[in-house]
């Protein structure tokens, strides 16, 4: 028994048909399209959907980028390159954001900001924002269509009620074009703004929940705020105030991981590794590929 | 005085109905249910018209459809069939022929109701404030301060507890619970308010205390009202004129006072008779 | 002082890889590989539920899935499916007929006897649950030995081709509604290339429950069995056997038996109820069918079947009855997936859950002083 496969793995028709899928969804930002997700051989909950999305884009002239928690060398990330590589071959993979045409990323979006011909493509474990407020997926359509979000906005009010500010960490709900509201997948809110007026289109890809949605670039992207209490991103003070720097490359402008080191203690870094060698690289004069 | 609304000819029959449902159910029949199908034919042709600033009172025993009428207004059901209107500032609009997104928009911002049963028009897993909140919100309000603000006027006015206001109202009593059904429907000051048997079940003083409050409302806002009730003493107080039903129709309509004074219909009559 | 360097996660995935398949061949040097033969034979019933879960008849790599995945039925049902997913689709055949089926083991709950009786076949409703022992050292010679004993032993009685259905003789009588002839092979929905959106189609659930992980159909099953529901369930035919699939010749368009597939079905015969149209009430059928030899599948999906109707036409009163609580739920590769990613890296995530509660917990201890 041997097993051949397609180029990208998935056959012609359903690459199709995801494409169409990402058309609908540009043509109406923030809305979930649904589509028949097929099983790849990682697991639910692994990238699937991204994935997804990835081998329906790719061709032989694209170079890939994937990163998960910002980072190439991440398991998750690995996986996933390592085996489109296997199915499409020709294709080039990069770690240099500004080499990339097609970006993969799980919970992260790059620090510098993406060019209009590159596609970046964001895992999505709920598609649905207003999950936490209504369970039965029937009932969430009707009110995605009528852009009723009351409900998702009194969880809002009862948490700025109860501990004086909004608590929702990642996956901040996000208003597309004025009217749909995104889960916008486990980003930080440190990303968030990056999809406001994004020169290149985001997409999202949903494989066991089985939906495709988009920011196309351009487009409003506003988070749920009260006019009164606005949107705030993640703090990186520390106790005095300072804003921390990264412990590699000094910089004090991108999201940092905490760890701690058995000798250092705790130890911040930056989360995008491509940024953080970058950085570097502009310090020790070889910054040619980070241009 | 301005029309509000206007029903003509309201019917729901549950059930898949029959030819003969009508003629075989109603008062003189004795009965809702169509002994042909076993449909129950819960009101049928019930018509009157709403003016602003008025209170109509719906009346009659269980059964009787009084509660039926109001849920259909409500767009908590659909009619079987007939029409009602409603009337914005002079623009009509075919309550039963728009869209659903329509109706729920007029629901949110025209209309206010108050359920004999608080689960039905409070959710228990927020706050009384944030019920309050959840209207201003479905009308577009999306300043936190002015939200609090206006949630903290509305409850006053209802005489709930400031102190309670973060709390869920399971813990309220009976009385509180319908206060903070009444603020939640007064907080986009809807022309037309529905209250269902809203102090069936409440202790008499208490009862007195929400009536006196609806009346307060009624003057200040000059909200028109629909109100339904199996009690006299309800509809006496609050009402200028009155529908009496019975078994799914109207069997007499007109002032309040004169329905009590020298009520028509047999029925009506033994009604009043029995009042303590 | 140095930076901590999260490098090396392909070496690590590749080292992960490598200590998994030498658990795989931990025997050493008494190590004998297992066949795909072996599996498919002597753990028929594992094979059957991995071609179930997979939702692709093939019993030869449904047994290999077995042997990749070490024994893991999740895994395995994945690695099907998602062999699957690469196969194109050369055409949809016509409805089956599963009357026609080549049947091994038949049975009814609901009379003493039925036409053409009842076949007890292979089972181990009837087998004492004790350790066989002498298992444990079975020799090659006695292995062998019991294929050729049963069949020496065993007079040979010719069987009928089919069996009539137990369901067509309480429709005959009018206990069952008729389904009306010109509603079969009316579109069916195809759960691979359209998602669900709910309200269902009853297709839709069929095929959902066709290859869900079987646990999960028996816990909700289980679940209105014991109260939380009321389908009160009587078996009316239990059937295992090689049903006939039938293709239209690519010529003639006559239809031609291209081969045959093992599966269990199951009609389940619930409390009567009234018609909608003020016709005489009936009983109420709950169907379930799947590939291999699985019962406890089958009976589940009769089940559920069943209940997931009554939901549709009555609203639901318990889990079991609610189309999207179930149906979302049962799916194994889903499941399982969404599981196993909470092992996955979350630390962006979770820096950003710090974040906020360490700015509450600040403003808690503001609040306090």
């Amino acid at each position: 028994m041997s097993a051949g496969y397609n180029f990208g793995f998935m056959d012609e028709h359903a690459k199709k048909e995801i494409r169409r899928a990402i058309l609908k969804a540009i043509a109406i930002p923030g809305y979930q399209v649904p589509y028949s997700s097929r099983e790849m051989p990682m697991g639910r909950g692994f990238g699937t959907g991204g994935l997804q999305l990835t081998l329906s884009l790719i061709g032989e002239n694209d170079t890939l980028k994937v990163i998960d928690q910002g980072a190439d060398d991440s398991v998750n990330a690995v996986n996933l390159r390592q085996f489109i590589e296997m199915t499409c071959p020709g294709v080039d993979t990069t770690t240099y954001l500004s080499e990339a045409t097609l970006i993969q990323s799980r919970h992260r979006i790059p620090e510098v900001a993406l060019k209009p011909e590159q596609v970046l493509i964001l895992q999505v474990p709920y598609p649905d924002p207003l999950i936490v407020v209504e369970p039965s997926e029937d009932k969430r359509k009707m009110m995605h269509g009528e852009a009723d979000y009351a409900r998702l906005l009194v969880k809002l009010y009862e948490d700025i009620v109860k501990f004086d500010e909004i608590t929702i960490s990642h996956r901040y709900p996000t208003r597309i074009n004025r009217h749909y509201v995104i889960d916008p997948s486990p980003i930080p809110r440190w990303d968030v703004p990056k999809l406001n007026h994004s020169p290149a289109l985001i997409l999202f890809g949903a494989g066991r929940e089985k939906k495709i949605y988009a920011v196309p670039p351009h487009t409003l992207a506003e988070p749920l705020a009260f006019d009164d209490v606005p949107f705030r991103v993640e703090d990186f003070s520390d106790e005095i105030g300072n804003r921390r720097a990264c412990v590699r490359c000094g910089s004090r402008e991108s999201f940092l991981d905490e760890f701690t080191d058995e000798t250092a203690g705790k130890v911040y870094q930056c989360s995008d590794s491509d940024y953080c060698d970058g950085q570097l690289a502009k310090q020790s004069g070889k910054e040619a590929v980070y241009a | 005085m301005r029309k509000i609304l206007e029903v003509r000819n309201l019917s729901k029959i549950y059930g898949r109905g029959c030819s003969r449902c009508v003629e075989s159910t109603g008062p003189e029949q004795e009965t809702n249910i169509c002994p042909h199908c076993g449909s129950v034919v819960a009101i049928h042709d019930v018509s009157f018209d709403l003016h602003e600033g008025e209170i109509l009172g719906l009346m009659g025993e269980s059964g009787s459809g009084k509660s039926t009428v109001v849920k259909n207004l409500y767009f908590d059901q659909t009619p079987t069939s007939g029409s009602a209107r409603f009337f914005n500032d002079g623009i009509a609009k075919d309550m039963f022929g728009i869209n659903a997104a329509q109706q729920r928009y007029l629901r949110n911002h025209s209309f206010g109701m108050v359920y004999q049963n608080p689960h039905l028009g409070l959710n228990f897993g927020i706050s009384a404030g944030g019920n309050i909140a959840e209207r201003l919100l479905m009308s577009d309000v999306m300043h936190y301060a002015e939200i609090r603000t206006r949630a903290k006027e509305l409850l006053v006015r209802t005489e709930v507890l400031l102190s309670r206001m973060d709390e869920s109202p399971k813990n309220f009593s009976g009385g509180m619970q319908q206060r903070v059904q009444i603020a939640k429907a007064l907080a986009t000051n809807p022309p037309l308010l529905y209250l269902d048997e809203v102090t069936t079940g409440l202790d008499l003083s208490v009862q007195a205390r929400i009536l006196d409050l609806i009346l307060e409302i009624q003057q200040e806002l000059n909200t028109a009202m629909i109100v339904v009730t199996h009690d006299l003493g309800v509809i006496r107080l609050l009402t200028g004129r009155a529908l009496v039903m019975k078994y799914g129709r109207v069997i007499e309509s007109g002032l309040t006072d004169q329905i009590l004074e020298d009520p028509q219909h047999a029925y009506t009559q033994r009604l009043v008779a029995s009042a303590l | 002082m140095g930076y901590v360097a999260i490098k090396g996660g392909s070496r690590a995935i590749q080292g992960a890889a490598n200590v998994t398949e030498a658990l795989r061949a931990a025997e050493g040097e008494q190590g004998v590989p297992l066949t795909i033969s072996t599996i498919k034979n002597q753990l028929r019933l594992l094979t059957s539920r991995i071609v179930s879960e997979g939702g692709l008849y093939h019993p030869e790599l449904a047994a290999l899935a077995i042997k990749q995945s070490q024994g893991d039925t999740l895994e395995a049902a994945f690695a099907l499916r998602a062999y699957r997913s690469t196969k194109p689709r050369l055409l949809e055949t016509p409805v089956q007929d599963a009357s026609k089926m080549r049947i091994i083991r038949r049975i009814s709950s609901a009379f003493k006897d039925i036409s053409g009786g009842q076949m007890l076949g292979s089972t181990h409703d009837y087998a004492l649950r004790l350790m066989r022992m002498e298992l444990a050292d079975e020799s090659p010679e006695h292995f062998r030995n019991i294929a050729k004993k049963f069949m020496q032993s065993t007079p040979e009685i010719a069987l009928p081709d089919s069996f009539p259905k137990v369901v067509d003789a309480l429709r005959e009588e009018g206990l069952l509604a008729n389904f009306s002839a010109d509603r079969v092979g009316h579109d069916a929905f195809d759960i691979t290339r359209e998602p669900l959106s709910f309200p269902a189609p009853r297709s839709a659930g069929l095929a959902t429950m066709a290859r869900a992980e079987t646990g999960s159909l028996l816990a909700l099953a289980y679940s209105n069995m014991r109260g939380y529901g009321d389908v009160h369930p009587t078996i009316a035919e239990l059937r295992i056997g090689y049903l006939p699939v039938m293709l239209p010749h690519m010529v003639t368009g006559e239809l031609v038996e291209a081969g045959e597939v093992l599966m269990t079905e199951c009609e389940v015969v619930a409390m009567y109820e009234d018609d909608a149209n003020g016709g005489k009430p009936t009983f109420t059928l709950g169907y379930g069918a799947c590939f291999g030899h699985n019962e406890v599948k089958a009976i589940s999906m009769a089940i559920l079947d069943r209940a997931l109707q009554k939901g549709m036409a009555d609203g639901p009163s318990n889990p079991s009855e609610d189309s999207e609580f179930v149906l979302l739920h049962i799916d194994g590769v889903d499941s399982m997936g969404f599981a196993s990613h909470y092992k996955m890296p979350h630390y962006v995530t979770f820096q950003s859950d710090m974040d906020r509660l360490r700015t509450t917990q600040k403003k808690h201890q503001e609040g306090r002083s």
